[in-house]
Order: structure tokens, then sequence, then C-alpha cells
């Protein structure tokens, strides 16, 4: 999709850190409508790392800090069994520990997660649930670190950072597929 | 007494009669018109209401004590109550709830949202600039996908499916904010991050935001209830309600997925071959007569069924019922309107000769899309298929007594 050069000079006055190319829209402007309205305001640096605490799988966004599976099961028996159990392969409420007997419908960290930065940003985000945002990223590391030993998926003396987490392959990832229903006259 | 009446259980109507009473005995006090009969309570008579003043106009409008309808609550979820419903609209306090961390007090004027990542100018829309935008209203519903019960008869369909709901949803198109904010051309992805206790997070494709996405701070004319997500949610129409992300603060453009939580761990379901379906966004179409259903009691003769059909792809197109355990079928009438991505109403008049059958609906929509079976589903997605856009043709067994009661068919 193309842009007019006339919108971009307008963006671009417009723009208060001219900073970034002028690649502006990817759909058409909308007819009758102003280029920009001009409401909002342009987010700071700041502003965007004090709210931005996304991890991609790749490991973009991961902070710096380590931990390993020994501190993490001193945190976890003091701040997560409460609820998950000692083991965390007890039922309830979600099971985060793989065993033997478990198949794929049990949907634990070990045999149903994807990715390992996943169980990172989940914990940091949610976790514990009665205090969630209340661990540091090196309490997040280590527990992570200790969900993966627990569920056979790294070693217990492996120190975990922003580097190595991303590199963890994780025995699911093999069945995830995307959805393919389109409706139709086709059941999936 | 049409059949309709029946449908309210006998000790609603005793409680309401109850409550009724206690009002008019207020009102009969208040008017210096009470007699000693109805104040010792004993005389619970009806009284006529020609004969007493009524209630004055109030500040908020209220639902006649003879009418309870109720959301079912469980510790993560409420459902619709389905069957108490007339039409399309859900009334925002039955609105069905689903949320990972509980529902959160936002301050509107504390209230931000972001979007920033491959974009031309990060920047921070208070609710007062979202407003400021060009806006649009739209009906459709919200279902999330983890939305079929069973295993007992004495189902009702709010137990059943009680988790979708349906809105006129009022706000500014997500394609309006990506033009100011200037979304790069190789962005494919956002993410969506809400401001619950879960700070609950999808990613979502960004032909999607182009496409019908929604900022959405009206439900039904008044402003987005806080279960729904206020003071503003992400609207997706047709898409799995857990992607509509609710008090949403943040936006982030992105070339990838996220992969979170609730689209890896949650959300995603075993399907043949060991595998496990991601990313599964459209609501495939359905239908569920509530009309007449668990618990409700119907007599011999004539019998409006009712109920309704919707799809996350388009509009309706028909509607099937049998009354016959779906030996025959015949096409309902639909209600208009008849819109895309909503809940429709359908209507089927049927003489009932008494004889214990089964009534069923079937929903096709206009992709040509036929609303399986619990067995086809099965078939399709293998023994081991997973909870997740589960939408299988619903019976109910109507017994010669008149009782209605669910049909509930072997799964797991
Ligand atoms: C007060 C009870 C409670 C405590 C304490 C708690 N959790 Fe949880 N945890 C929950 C609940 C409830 C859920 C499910 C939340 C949901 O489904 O949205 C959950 C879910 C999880 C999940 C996701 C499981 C899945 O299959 O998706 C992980 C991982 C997890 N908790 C880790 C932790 C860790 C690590 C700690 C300690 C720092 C912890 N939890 C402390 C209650 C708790």
């Amino acid at each position: 999709m193309f842009i007019k050069r006339t919108n971009c000079y307008r963006a671009a006055v417009v723009m208060v850190l001219g900073m970034l190319a002028c690649h502006t829209n990817t759909r058409p402007p909308v007819p009758g409508w102003p280029e920009h309205f001009g409401f909002g305001k342009t987010a700071t640096r700041r502003q965007i790392d004090s709210l931005n605490i996304s991890i991609a799988p790749d490991g973009k966004g991961l902070p710096a800090g380590s931990g390993n599976a020994a501190a993490g099961r001193v945190i976890y028996l003091a701040k997560c069994a409460s609820c998950h159990g000692e083991t965390g392969a007890e039922p309830t409420p979600n099971r985060l520990v793989a065993t033997l007997s478990d198949t794929v419908r049990t949907k634990t960290i070990g045999n149903y997660w994807p990715y390992a930065t996943t169980v990172f940003d989940y914990i940091r985000r949610a976790m514990p649930f009665n205090a969630p945002g209340s661990l540091t990223n090196e309490e997040v590391y280590s527990l992570t670190a200790f969900l993966l030993y627990r569920n056979n998926i790294i070693d217990s003396t492996l120190q975990l950072d922003a580097v190595k987490l991303p590199n963890i392959v994780m025995p699911a990832k093999k069945y995830y597929v995307n959805d393919d229903r389109r409706g139709g006259n086709e059941i999936k | 007494m049409s059949g309709e009446d029946k449908k309210i259980p006998r000790r609603t109507i005793l409680r309401a009669v109850a409550v009724s009473a206690a009002a008019a005995l207020m009102g009969a006090s208040r008017v210096q018109r009470g007699t000693d009969t109805t104040a010792t309570g004993k005389d619970t008579t009806y009284i006529d209401p020609t004969k007493i003043t009524g209630t004055l106009p109030g500040k908020l409008g209220t639902r006649s004590p003879f009418e309870q309808p109720v959301k079912k609550p469980s510790d993560i979820s409420s459902r619709t109550p389905l069957q108490d419903l007339y039409g399309i609209i859900t009334p925002s306090d039955l609105h069905f709830e689903r949320s990972h961390a509980g529902v959160p007090l936002i301050h509107p004027d504390k209230y931000e949202l972001l979007i920033h990542g491959m974009v031309d100018r990060p920047m921070i829309f208070t609710l007062r600039d979202l407003k400021r935008f060009p806006a649009a209203s739209r009906i459709a519903f919200i279902e999330c996908s983890g939305n079929f019960r069973s295993g007992k008869e004495t189902m009702t369909p709010q137990e059943i499916c009680g988790l979708t709901s349906q809105s006129e949803w009022t706000g500014v198109m997500l394609s309006t904010l990506f033009r100011e904010v200037g979304v790069h051309p190789k962005a494919t992805w956002f993410l969506a991050e809400g401001s619950d206790a879960a700070v609950m997070t999808r990613s979502i494709p960004v032909e999607k935001g182009w496409k019908d996405a929604m900022i959405a701070y009206g439900q039904n004319g008044e402003a987005i209830r806080p279960e729904q997500g206020y003071p503003a949610r992400l609207f997706l129409p047709g898409w799995e309600g857990n992607t509509n992300v609710k008090w949403i603060r943040r936006i982030e453009l992105s070339d990838q997925p996220f992969m979170t939580r609730e689209e890896t761990s949650k959300y995603t379901e075993t399907i043949r071959d060991h595998k496990i379906r991601q990313f599964s966004f459209d609501m495939d179409a359905r239908s569920i007569i509530t009309y007449p259903s668990f618990p409700q009691q119907v007599e011999k003769g004539w019998i409006e069924i009712r109920g309704i059909a919707w799809s996350g792809r388009g509009k309706i197109d028909s509607v099937e019922i049998s009354t016959d355990a779906g030996k025959h079928w015949t096409k309902a009438v639909l209600q208009e309107p008849v819109m895309d991505k909503a809940h429709t109403y359908f209507r089927h008049l049927w003489y009932w000769d008494g004889q214990p059958t089964e009534i069923m609906s079937l929903a096709v929509d206009d992709t040509g899309y036929r609303q399986p079976t619990l067995k086809q589903l099965i078939q399709a997605r293998g023994t081991d298929m997973g909870g997740y856009h589960v939408n299988p043709v619903t019976a109910w067994v109507l017994k010669r007594d008149g009782t209605v009661l669910f049909k509930p068919e072997k799964w797991k």
C-alpha cells in the first residue's frame, strides 16, 4: 500500500519526535478524515519502559539476572506450595509438573507448554496469585528454573538467564499447529 | 396459561409474591390503607394494583420483583441465564463474566492506553482522548471458547453454554488508532494487555486490528460494565472471548506472536494425532433451544420452540429444527435483525402430540458451515479432543409428563 508524499510531510510536522522513518499507514486514509486527529500524547521512552513487560519467545524483553532450581525450590516452598502443593504435581489449581503417567491432556508445563519463556512471563505477571507482581526478576528466574527442572527439562545446576531461557526446547512444541478451521461445509 | 408461564419455578413465584406482598404492605401503610389482617402477614392475598398508589418515579429502573433472572457464578466465571431472555440483547447485568484474577476497579481519570512497538509514534491515550475519536457501534456476541458443559440431564441452557452474551458495543475502531500511531507495514501481530491482576495478555494478528477490532467503552448505551472491562476493552467481533482483552492498558505492535500463557497453556485444544491447535480465533456457528428447555414444563398442544443461533464467521443463514430426534429437519423462522457475528433469535411453531420425543436445533452460517453433532466433532478431532471450541447440536428430551431434560452425550 502506498502513502501519499504530502501525508508524510504533514505527519512529520505533527510528529514531535520526528526520528522515525515515515512509513505510516498500511491502509488508505479514510475520506474526509485528517491524517492525524492529534488526540493523545506521544509516549516517552520512560513511560514505555515502565509498562512494557512483554517477553517474546526469542527472548526479547527478558531482563538481566539469573537463577537456578535450588534457589527456586526455597522460594517455591515459601510462596507457591500453599496453593500448588509441595511437588507441583498436585492437581489443583493448575498442575505445574508432569508425572510419568500424564498424557498431554493433563496440560502441565512439561508436556504441554511450547515455550520456556512463557513460564517466566506468566509467573512474573500473575503469580503468586495472592500477591501478583511481587517477585524480583532473580526470584522469577529461580522459580522458572525450578519448575523446568521438576519437569525434567533442564539440569538442577543450570543457571538460567536471558540467553539460556529462550534456547530451551520444550517437548510439546512439536505438537503445535495453527488453527486451520475456515468455515464452509467442513468440520474440523 | 401458556407454557411460557411455566418457565418460572414455583419457588420463585412464591418468593416473588412474598416480595410483592411486602412491598404492597409498605405502600398500604404509607397511604393508611393497611388492615390488621395484612399486617399480621397471614393474609398474603394479592392486592388489587388499581386500589393503591404505585411507586413514584425513581432515579434508576428496577426489575419486577416477579422476575429474578440471575447469572450463575463459579470461582472463575459467571453464566448468562439464556433461558430467561426473550431477545438478542443481553441485559448488561446479566452479561457473562470470565476473568483470570477478578474484576479490577479502575478510575476513569487514571486510565491510559499505551500503543507502542512497531509504530511511527508510540502514543498514550486517556479515556477522554479515546472518546474524542470518531466512534462506532456494533451489536455482536462475545462467547468464551470454553463454552460447553455436559454430564447430566438436569442442566439449563445457562449451565450448558451460558458463556455467550450480546451487547451493543461502542468505541473507537482500532484502525483509527492504528492510523494515529502509524503502524509499520511489517507489523504482523499485536499484544493486547489488560490491567487486571493477571495482567492478561493475548497476541492478535494485526489484520484483525485493521479489519473490525474496536476499543470499546460503551455497552448497551452506558459505560461498559466493570465485569466487561471498564473503562475500555478490546472487542474482536466473532473471536473467542479471551482475545477480547478487558481493562486494556497496552498494545504492542510486533512481527511475531508473544506466546503468552493464555495462547499456549490455555485456549489451545488437543486434536487428532496428538496435535495441539493454536490461535483458534473464530467461534464456529452454534445454536441452542432456550424454550422449551430444562427446568421448564410443557403441555401437549402448540409450542413455539425458541432459541438463539450465532456464528463468529458471519451471518446465520438458517436454523434447522428437528422435533423427532434428528430424523426430519425444518427451517425455523429467523427473527430480524439477522446480523453479522451476532446472536440471532429463531422461532418454530410446533404441535406436540404429547408423545416422548427429542427436539434439537442446528445452525448454518453464511459460509455454509453446519453446526456439528458431538459425534462429528469427536470424529474430526479425535477422542482426546480438548474442551475449547466445542459447539455441538444440543438436544432436549420431552417426557410424557411434560418434563424437559437435557440429553447429555458421552464425550470423555
Ligand atoms: C493463592 C494461591 C496461589 C499461589 C500462592 C500461587 N499460585 Fe500459581 N496459580 C494459582 C491459580 C488460581 C492459577 C490459575 C490461574 C488462572 O487459570 O488464571 C495458577 C496458575 C499458575 C501457573 C499456570 C499453570 C498453567 O497450567 O497454566 C503457574 C506456572 C503458576 N501458577 C506458578 C506459580 C508460582 C511459581 C507461584 C509462587 C511464586 C504460584 N503460582 C503461587 C494460584 C496460586
